[in-house]
């Protein structure tokens, strides 16, 4: 007899390991280093939430339990902030998006700011 | 009560840190290898809260703080000196 918080702890569970595998695939078939980071970023942090929520779930109110809960907020934190770091060093660095990526807003900008430096 | 799923899904997040190794090795520049990284780093997280969930090694959750806020420093890190910030 599966008791219900068992399956919905595991329906989490199954959720999260889909999302787990959308990033790694986006990972490795993605063109540049940009579309790699959008799809492993957004992919993995809301896989994270919901494996975490599910063991959560599974474990029950216990300290441990809270725990986990400082985890997945923390990361739900730093997960974004690392990669936006991360995709401005790129840029800086001199990586360049692929062909299609038509509006690039940050190299305009950069351009608005020289030309208001220069005048 | 369904004992074999949890080890399936620890399974399945150890086969996709191989496929995130595999754009580790291979990216060709140095931000993509640094993606790879930051992706292997939450996968092992994960991991590392259902082996210690599931056979009530309850220092692992401990580690898993430890591990996610040293890969969060180290990330941004890394991403202030590829940028030429640093």
């Amino acid at each position: 007899m599966i008791s219900i918080i068992t399956l919905i702890s595991v329906i989490l569970l199954m959720l999260g390991s889909f999302f787990f595998i959308a990033g790694s695939i986006g990972l490795n078939r993605l063109p540049d280093v940009y579309t790699r980071l959008h799809a492993t970023t957004k992919c993995d942090t809301l896989g994270q939430s919901l494996i975490l929520l599910g063991v959560m779930m599974y474990e029950g109110m216990t300290f441990t339990s809270l725990k986990i809960l400082i985890i997945a907020g923390f990361l739900l934190i730093a997960n974004p902030t690392g990669a936006h770091a991360l995709a401005k060093g790129a840029y800086l660095s001199g990586v360049i998006p692929c062909e299609n990526t038509e509006p690039d807003e940050y190299r305009d900008l950069c351009a608005e700011v020289d030309d208001d430096l220069a005048a | 009560m369904m004992p074999g799923i949890w080890q399936a899904a620890i399974l399945v997040i150890a086969a996709l840190i191989l496929a995130a190794m595999i754009r580790l090795f291979a990216g060709p520049t140095a931000p993509d290898r640094v993606v790879a990284l930051d992706t292997v780093n939450t996968l092992t997280i994960a991991s590392m809260i259902l082996l210690g969930v599931i056979y009530r090694q309850l220092i692992f959750v401990d580690v898993a703080i430890v591990y996610a806020l040293l890969s969060f420093v180290g990330t941004l890190y890394i991403a202030k000196y590829i940028g030429g910030e640093l």
